[in-house]
């Protein structure tokens, strides 16, 4: 059962190191706009969209 | 403003779409030979190698890290490189990821038929296949973050945070999960044992569950969902908070697996009050997939992809209300063992996982090789073909557990049990089982037909393996958000935060200090009565666990009347000590078996093993002719003692050097006991009178492994009861 203390820790451990990337992610903009990143990963960058072989140049 | 050129690498996505397709044909079929074993239990008689307790975790393995997985990382690495807005940043650590993993699940199949196990579930390969996941696991997740530092996109979609969450917490999970000693190339014990061994067991299998079915899905659901309606996610905002809260929560919920078991209740309720919390980001998630195709339903009706995204959805909506409750202690009582959670699991695997999966296939393959499906027909006749496949399977699973459980705790107005005999319970639900596998057989169908279409749709096709693609640079973000101030001035001002980072500074020091502290005292209360296994049991035990005993059988008595009264005392966490591994099992196809010792005489577990159906008529277990025919191999015996005792069994000196004695010691005095039967002792000398005369090899009944296994079994749960002997004997 002393297992469960290593659990708990590791387990306390990845909580940390989630909230640790999470203040990292916050502080750094990721959610300062909720909108557009639902929208813009709906644009393709893809240039060739027609059946056509493609060359490497 | 510089403009980029570069080219997506599409040859890795396609050559994981590939590895999907075959191995999940594989895994499935695998899966429907299992459901007609219990239709046929002797359908492979006499092959050891396709023998129902080394299949399962055959099929077990194959769906979740040969398909799905594979399925995973195709998924990744086409919307990881198009969300970042870079090609993957190796292609050689690409290829490494995509050939190592096939290997492994080669190796995978090639080892498990052949019983080498740890019987650990969903963690059943032995230790140098654990190192080669762990390798080739690591290569993917750098490659992943290089590209991540190499991206024209500054802001991470949320489908990436699922994706890195579900690289760290897999790792965490399969390096402590895998912690064995070698004994040899191929075979290990679990460092921890019993109790231990269950709870760190659970904690992996549940959170492999969660990391590896559940958040690279989720992951890739952000990603194709909104994809193919065409339509932003529901909310973003919702997706973020649920990504956060679901990662945190899930970590917590493994042993709502062990409730009622000999793991503290502490413990267990843990397990109950965080998988009952779970149910709010997991219906976040569910809710936002199908709140994306608001304002698209019409779109739902034309287009198959969106129909298995819509039925995926709703499958992990469904599983994931299920789970809280399957979690709550009466629930579980009822659930647990039975085959409630075979359909619990299925609806997860075949619907969510399934679904979204063939759904994100049939919208990638057109894309990729620039054409059209080859039939979009066929692609609804795979949906309604699957989709009824996995309503027939799972339906008759849920009433076979509830009724099974149910006839388990039925007692006569007289205090016994009414269903004494637990082949009663079983003949009573093979109707269902035969729904089962024909609703398993449409599944496999559909797949096929997805293949089919696949096969088709890639050579009208043409083979883009380089994409060219047009992005902005990554520009630099203005400094104004921390101009002109020390890092702790802009703390300071920040109460909220400042609280957060003094709270992991406590923690990590208490981690330090308590750990190591408590690691040395154990807490499982022992009793003195238990002792280690002797080498011939030690043997057998390991035969039970090649042989995948642990598939249909538990040993695992929970305090209750109907279990006290069918299988006798419950079971106490101090009697599992040396168990390395622990065998509790999660199903019990047969019957618990942890106080089966000295129940039957050990002719009867012979004739048992040789014919089933011959000592319990109407009973589905295979026969292990072989193990009666094998001789054992007792070579490694010491050297697996040796290991035991470096994992805290107390084996003295003299019992490992005389463990070859000892061997021959018990395994006569069981022969012996099998003489008791005449028409053992008929067939016995008739064999060794044939052996003779033809000039073959003759085993002797007590180096064959049957007598191993004999020994194990009649020793199972029987410590404590020597206990109650003596103390009868005092009076």
């Amino acid at each position: 059962m002393s297992v469960i203390y290593l659990l708990l820790s590791l387990s306390i451990l990845v909580a940390l190191i989630f909230l640790i990337v999470f203040i990292y992610s916050v502080r750094k903009g990721q959610y300062d706009d909720t909108y557009t990143p639902s929208v813009r990963m709906l644009f393709d960058d893809e240039l060739v969209k027609s059946n056509k072989k493609l060359t490497k140049n | 403003m510089e403009m980029q050129q570069f080219y997506y690498d599409n040859k890795i996505v396609k050559k994981f779409i590939y590895a999907t397709l075959l191995w999940g044909i594989v895994g499935f079929s695998v899966g429907l030979l299992l459901a007609f074993m219990f239709l046929f239990p002797n359908l492979t008689e006499g092959i050891s190698w396709l023998s129902f307790g080394r299949l399962r975790p055959l099929h077990t393995n194959a769906v979740i890290f040969a398909f799905v997985g594979n399925a995973i990382f195709a998924g990744v690495y086409y919307s990881l490189q198009r969300l970042l807005k870079a090609r993957m940043a190796s292609n050689f650590l690409s290829n490494f990821n995509f050939w190592g993993w096939q290997l492994i699940i080669v190796a995978a199949a090639i080892t498990l038929p052949l019983g080498i196990t740890t019987s650990k579930e969903y963690a059943e390969l032995e230790w140098p296949i654990d190192i080669a996941i762990a390798l080739v696991w690591v290569a993917f997740g750098a490659n992943m973050i290089w590209t991540i530092l190499q991206r024209r996109q500054r802001h991470l979609y949320v489908a990436i945070w699922f994706y890195l969450a579900t690289f760290v917490t897999v790792a965490v999970l399969h390096i402590f999960n895998s912690l064995e000693l070698p004994v040899s190339f191929l075979k290990s014990y679990s460092v921890y044992a019993g109790v231990q061994d269950a709870l760190v067991q659970w904690w992996y299998g549940h959170n492999a569950v969660a990391f590896f079915l559940t958040t690279p899905f989720l992951g890739l659901m952000y990603y194709f969902v909104p994809k193919a309606a065409n339509r932003p996610v529901y909310s973003y905002r919702l997706s973020i908070v649920h990504f956060w809260s679901l990662i945190f929560i899930y970590i917590w919920a493994g042993p709502h697996h062990l409730l009622y078991s000999a793991l503290p209740d502490w413990a267990q309720n843990l397990g109950v009050a965080f998988s009952v919390m779970l149910i709010a980001p997991s219906w976040g998630g569910m809710i936002n997939g199908l709140l994306t195709l608001r304002g698209a339903w019409d779109k739902v009706r034309v287009d198959p992809v969106l129909k298995f995204m819509v039925v995926a959805i709703t499958g992990y909506g469904m599983a994931t209300f299920e789970g809280p409750m399957l979690s709550l202690k009466n629930v579980n009582a009822i659930a647990h063992f039975s085959d409630w959670i075979i359909a619990h699991v299925h609806v997860g695997a075949l619907a969510w996982n399934g679904f979204l999966a063939f759904g994100m296939i049939y919208w990638l393959v057109p894309r990729l090789f620039k054409t059209n499906l080859y039939s979009v027909a066929l692609a609804n006749v795979h949906f309604w073909v699957g989709t009824l496949g996995i309503i027939l399977y799972a339906l008759p699973m849920y009433v076979a557990g509830f009724v099974q459980a149910s006839m388990w705790k039925q007692f006569n107005p007289d205090g016994t049990l009414t269903y004494g005999n637990f082949l009663e319970t079983v003949n009573e639900i093979i109707p269902m089982y035969w729904m089962r596998a024909i609703g398993g057989s449409m599944y496999i169908l559909g797949a096929l037909i997805l293949l089919y279409n696949i096969i088709r749709t890639v050579r009208s096709g043409s083979d883009v393996t380089d994409e060219l693609a047009e992005a902005v640079a990554l520009t630099k973000v203005p400094s104004h958000r921390t101009k002109g101030e020390g890092y702790h001035t802009w703390l300071e001002r920040k109460p909220v935060k400042l609280t957060i980072y003094a709270t992991i500074a406590i923690l990590i020091g208490g981690i330090v200090q308590i750990i190591p502290t408590l690691l040395v005292k154990s807490n499982i209360p022992t009793i003195s009565s238990v002792k280690p296994y002797t080498p011939l049991e030690l043997e057998g035990r390991d035969l039970y666990i090649r042989e995948g005993c642990v598939g249909c059988h538990s040993q695992m008595i929970r305090p209750f009347r109907s279990e006290v009264e069918r299988y006798g005392e419950y079971s106490k966490a101090g009697e599992y000590v040396y168990d390395h591994p622990f065998l509790w099992g999660s199903k019990r196809t047969g019957p618990d078996l942890h106080r089966v010792g000295q129940k039957y005489n050990d002719n009867w577990h012979l004739n048992h093993m040789y014919d089933p159906q011959s000592t319990s008529p109407g009973s589905i277990m295979p026969s292990y002719k072989w193990l009666i025919r094998n001789r054992l191999n007792k070579s490694a015996t010491e050297d697996k003692m040796r290991a035991m005792v470096t994992l805290g069994v107390p084996y003295t000196d003299d019992e490992i050097t005389n463990a070859q004695t000892s061997m021959n010691q018990q395994g006569k005095m069981i022969e012996e006991s099998l003489y008791q039967d005449p028409d053992f002792v008929k067939n016995y000398e008739a064999d060794k009178k044939y052996a003779k005369e033809n000039g073959l090899e003759f085993i002797e009944m007590k180096d064959r492994e049957i007598v191993a296994i004999i020994a194990y079994i009649q020793r199972l749960g029987t410590d404590i009861k020597v206990k109650d002997d003596q103390r009868i004997t005092k009076k």
